[in-house]
């Protein structure tokens, strides 16, 4: 195994430690969509959709769970980062004989291990308490792991790429927090998205929200329920494409603005 | 064998010259100690050698390479130990030094490590419930486990009370007898006159003394102050020959002379004449 490799796994568990421990990172980036949800399923218990007999907690969980994808990856490391470069950690490891690589393969794993966590969590909840029923066919889930791969990375990349916009570390949730729930609001989380203005779905369509929560739920509503979408279908091929775009766009970017020193340094 | 060269070393940031001139060596095993006051340099200079920050003149050379453009294998063979740190709060000590041992290829034993700093008691604390003391020697337990050739220690024992001090000086004293190189910054005079081989004295970027610490700034040679009492009276001399000066006060009162005191100046006195001579304070 290469040092950067080996490096890397090493920070990865590194990485979980910190995340689950540190109380604000593992309530507001690991358990809020868990809470939401049994706020949002209690209170919308019996409100349906309009297509069958789906429920809104069922539109809301693929919400939750795109917002999963969200809250563990751009969020997270958005608010993380810019206190890693404000506490000496970032000089700390860049004195270290460290690859650089290895620094986001821990960010990387840490990201992918916390949402596999939160998703099993959310689907736990969500069948033992508001009887979601899981898809049975490899199709969905198939689907279910490519959006999340997708997802997963462009929000990692762009999380990164954020962590240079807050000057402090103190305030970078204020930040970050308002930027996802703007787009929690617009993209068909909290509300059903064709509810939404025009011009409101047109924005949400430039971010990655929109394409996450629409693709989970072609996973987790039945097939039918695509009628209501806005385009009458999932949209399954548009969403890879909005992603692909994303994740590389997103890599370049954190590529040439990512700094290991605060301001001013270096 | 030099392990640090730097030559006309300078570095401005907008109009203010940080570090204006600075040239000196460090041999292989030895400990130099940087002495300045805040603002004087030391920590831009300290920086530039560990690759931090790259200068705008000059040359610097640590164990034989340009630390702007050395690779990992270089890095391998430091340890840095920076000022006041606040990272790594949500892990315990004995995981912090775990982790950290992972990045050398020929890292020292973790827990002799944390045995040779004095953390075993705190091992399982995390490091954000330290005291600063306690804290600091962390920093120096991650800046040494990598077995460091080349060692920097920007003011290591900031916050340590008198016995850790020590403790700690017994440390760096080991590591010295084990052949490592180490460049020290400190505010403590007595903390450079133990540890140190030699001491530069750094003002406005420039280093205005460098030498023994017994020989900086003529000390072996300053006049001495020789005080005594004679009929009631508190009597005093500065004198260049305070042997000749006591033999005749002994042959004087035939035997003892009473609260006879030979004074030379203190490393700290010297230093504080140095910085006087050169406008600082």
């Amino acid at each position: 195994m290469s040092t950067t490799l080996r490096i890397g796994r090493s920070r990865i568990l590194l990485e979980l430690r910190q995340f689950f421990r540190d109380r604000e990172s593992a309530l507001f980036n690991f358990l809020l969509p868990v809470i939401l949800l049994v706020i949002f399923g209690s209170v919308f218990a019996n409100s349906e959709i309009g297509f069958e007999d789906v429920t809104f907690t069922q539109y809301f969980l693929a919400g939750m769970i795109a917002s999963g994808i969200l809250y563990t990856s751009f969020q997270n490391l958005a608010i993380a980062i810019p206190m890693e470069r404000e506490d000496g950690t970032l000089k700390r490891l860049a004195g270290l004989p460290m690859p650089k690589a290895s620094y986001f393969i821990g960010k990387v794993g840490m990201v992918f291990v916390a949402y596999i966590a939160q998703v099993i969590l959310i689907l736990v909840v969500g069948v033992l308490f508001f009887r979601i029923q899981l898809p049975t066919s490899p199709t969905h889930w198939f689907t279910f792991a490519w959006v999340s791969v997708l997802g997963l990375l462009s929000c990692t990349f762009i999380g990164i790429a954020y962590s240079v916009v807050p000057k402090q570390g103190k305030g970078a949730s204020a930040l970050v927090a308002p930027v996802v729930l703007v787009l929690q609001f617009t993209s068909g989380v909290f509300f059903i998205f064709t509810d939404l203005p025009e011009w409101m779905q047109a924005f949400a369509s430039l971010f990655p929200l929109k394409w996450l929560t629409q693709a989970m739920r072609s996973v987790f509503l039945p097939d039918g329920a695509q009628v209501i979408e806005a385009s009458g279908s999932w949209q399954l091929g548009w969403c890879a494409v909005a992603l692909g775009i994303w994740t590389v766009g997103g890599f370049l970017i954190a590529l040439r603005v990512f700094r290991w020193a605060p301001r001013g340094q270096l | 064998m030099y392990a640090i060269e730097v030559e006309h070393l300078r570095k401005v940031y907008g109009d203010v010259v940080a570090v204006d001139d600075v040239s000196f060596h460090v041999a292989s095993g030895e400990c130099l100690a940087l002495l300045g006051p805040n603002g004087a340099g030391k920590t831009t200079t300290t920086e530039i050698l560990e690759g931090y920050r790259k200068a705008d003149r000059g040359t610097a050379r640590v164990l034989g390479q340009d630390p702007g453009s050395a690779g990992l294998e270089w890095r391998s063979r430091l340890g840095i130990v920076l000022q006041s740190d606040r990272d790594l709060g949500d892990l315990t000590v004995r995981e912090s030094v775990h982790h950290f041992a992972g990045y050398f290829p020929d890292s020292y034993d973790p827990d002799k490590v944390i045995e040779r700093v004095g953390l075993v008691e705190k091992a399982k604390s995390r490091n954000a419930k330290l005291s600063g003391g306690q804290r600091r020697r962390l920093d120096v337990a991650l800046g040494i486990i990598g077995r460091p050739e080349v060692l920097f220690l920007d003011e290591p024992t900031t916050g340590f009370d008198p016995e850790a001090r020590h403790e700690f000086w017994a440390l760096i004293e080991e590591l010295k007898a084990d052949g490592t190189t180490i460049l020290l910054t400190t505010h403590y005079l007595d903390e450079a006159e133990r540890l140190a081989d030699r001491v530069a004295v750094i003002a406005r970027g420039r280093i205005v003394a460098c030498d023994t610490p017994g020989n900086i700034g003529d000390r072996s040679h300053a006049r001495a102050h020789v005080s005594w009492e004679e009929n009631g009276h508190g009597l005093s001399k500065e004198t260049t020959e305070p042997t000749l000066l006591v033999q005749r006060l002994a042959e004087r009162f035939g035997g003892e002379v009473p609260s006879l005191q030979v004074h030379r100046p203190t490393l700290e006195e010297t230093y504080l004449e140095l910085l006087k001579n050169e406008g600082e304070s």
